[in-house]
């Protein structure tokens, strides 16, 4: 039986969607069979990121209203040999018209099916968070270096620990500029992890290819030369049970083996 | 018949003190009471207020019954009662007392929208994240960074205090004081341990931990020691 994965955030923007393409595309990529489910009733893009957006039928409502079979509502990837799909959300309804016990429902049959279900949460702590946290048993949190956006992941890590059922989260730090962190103009990755204190699954640059990757209905993962991409596959790696080493290990082992330096009074 | 005296007025060089038998009945009580204060009226209207002290023994008074007690001696004479002391507890005060003394142990981080309040002290093995709250009746230590807010002595007592490893709080609040972070943070090196209390002048203020020592002596817990 497969694993149902939440990718939440708290703040609207912080890349959730893009997290959610991403992770599920690496995921294929690697062999394993990926249902994408877009909760964000009312405001659903993880199709227009996928470049699924014309061959939807059905939808996640209308699945949970059994207007149709699970099935029908499910949008292939044509990139991969049937090993992609996604439930995309509505766009006509609103968040009520689904209850987390119908998504939880839902989730359990969708684990009968495949390896990995990405489930993309909206933003914000209600009623679609909900839904989006029902039938999951893992979740990521997805931030940026902002304070606003560290401080929504620490709520919403807050409730994920609530959430019985769901293990630990873990964290995505997203849209790191180098020389940012390195003037200190933002926090750093060793900051934020601390302060939080959750385990990090991956970090990943900000870069322009993911813009216009998902604009063209091609998530960045699928481009193998990419920063961005490299981070999606190894956050899909470390999904696997794989170790797989952060891609600015220079700067973090600087900053542990200073500290370390400092414990032994070595100068 | 000679009855037993059930209500007994001393004069202390602190003042009266009312000892109210503990075994007749409250009426019975409450009648004796009132001919003993009519009879020995030598005060007149114009004296001054005199305090006393009741000492009611083993007997429990309710609260509406302690309120009656009070406004009955104040219209009987140019008395009132300053304290009511019994040697009798009920049980849900006695386990309030003993639950504010408690010293309660979470490890856990507070974070965002979380608020974690405790009767008596709080000893938080992790940290307050920024927009998380913690409350005790007592005193608060926290073994890691405090970031969010802390009220110590929430039910009123001004000699709680506030430790933290790392002291970063957005605010401070110990009984109805309220200390907020200064606005400019100045990028200070990671210091010792923090404490923070109310001073001589009302005012929260932040500190080394170990002037406790000196300034909160209540802090030591353990008995006969040297
Ligand atoms: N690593 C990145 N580098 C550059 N741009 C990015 C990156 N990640 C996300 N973005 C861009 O940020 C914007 C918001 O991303 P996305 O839609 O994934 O966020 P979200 O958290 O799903 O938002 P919402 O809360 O509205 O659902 C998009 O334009 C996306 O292309
Ligand atoms: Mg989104």
């Amino acid at each position: 039986m497969g694993e149902a994965i939440v990718i939440t955030s708290g703040k609207g923007g912080v890349g959730k969607t893009t997290t959610s393409a991403n992770i599920g595309t690496a995921l294929a990529l690697q062999g394993k069979r990926v249902c994408l489910v877009d909760t964000d009733i009312g405001l659903r893009n993880l199709d227009v990121v996928m470049g699924l957006e014309n061959r939807i039928i059905y939808d996640l409502v209308d699945v949970v209203n059994e207007r149709c079979k699970i099935h029908q509502a499910l949008v292939k990837d044509k990139r991969f040999d049937d090993l992609l799909y996604l439930l995309p959300a509505a766009q006509t309804s609103d968040k009520t018209a689904v209850q987390p016990e119908q998504m939880k429902k839902l989730v359990d049959e969708l684990k009968q099916e495949y390896d990995y279900i990405i489930i993309d949460c909206p933003a914000g702590i209600e009623q679609g968070y909900k839904n989006a946290v029902a039938g999951a048993d893992k979740a990521i949190v997805v931030t940026t270096p902002e304070v606003s956006a560290v401080r929504d992941a620490d709520r919403i890590i807050g409730l994920l620990e609530k959430e019985e059922g769901v293990e630990p989260p873990r964290l995505v730090i997203n849209r790191i500029r180098n020389h940012m962190m390195e003037n200190g103009d933002m926090l750093d990755v060793d900051e934020i992890t601390t302060h939080l204190s959750i385990d990090l699954i991956g970090i990943v640059a900000d870069d322009d290819e993911v813009i216009k990757a998902s604009n063209h209905g091609e998530p960045i993962a699928l481009n193998p030369n990419s920063k961005a991409s490299i981070a999606y596959r190894n956050i899909a790696r470390r999904i696997l049970g794989e170790s797989v080493p952060l891609q600015v290990l220079e700067e973090k082992q600087k900053g542990v083996f200073s500290k370390i330096k400092k414990f032994f009074g070595v100068k | 018949m000679k009855k037993t005296q059930n209500v007994l007025i001393k004069g202390t060089k602190d003042g009266l003190t009312l000892h109210l038998d503990d075994q007749c009945s409250y009426t019975e009580l409450k009648r004796e009471l009132n001919d003993k204060l009519s009879e020995s009226s030598r005060l007149n209207e114009e004296s001054p207020l005199i305090t006393v002290k009741v000492k009611i023994g083993n007997r429990y008074l309710t609260d509406e019954q302690k309120e009656e007690l009070h406004e009955f001696v104040r219209q009987k004479k140019n008395l009132v009662i300053d304290s009511i002391e019994s040697n009798v507890l009920t049980k849900s005060e006695a386990e309030r007392m003993k639950a504010e003394k408690e010293i309660v142990s979470v490890a856990k981080i507070v974070r965002s929208g979380q608020v974690l309040e405790v009767p008596g002290d709080l000893l938080l093995i992790g940290d307050v994240n920024p927009g998380g709250t913690v409350v005790a009746g007592g005193n608060i230590f926290v073994m890691g960074s405090l970031k969010g807010i802390a009220h110590a002595g929430a039910g009123g007592n001004t000699n709680a205090i506030i430790s933290a490893s790392e002291m970063m709080p957005t605010q401070l609040r110990i009984s109805h004081h309220i200390n907020r972070s200064p606005d400019i943070k100045e990028d200070v090196e990671k210091k010792d341990m923090e404490c923070a209390y109310i001073d001589q002048n009302d005012q929260i203020v932040i500190d080394r931990l170990q002037v406790l020592i000196h300034l909160r002596p209540n802090l030591t817990t353990l008995e006969g020691g040297s």
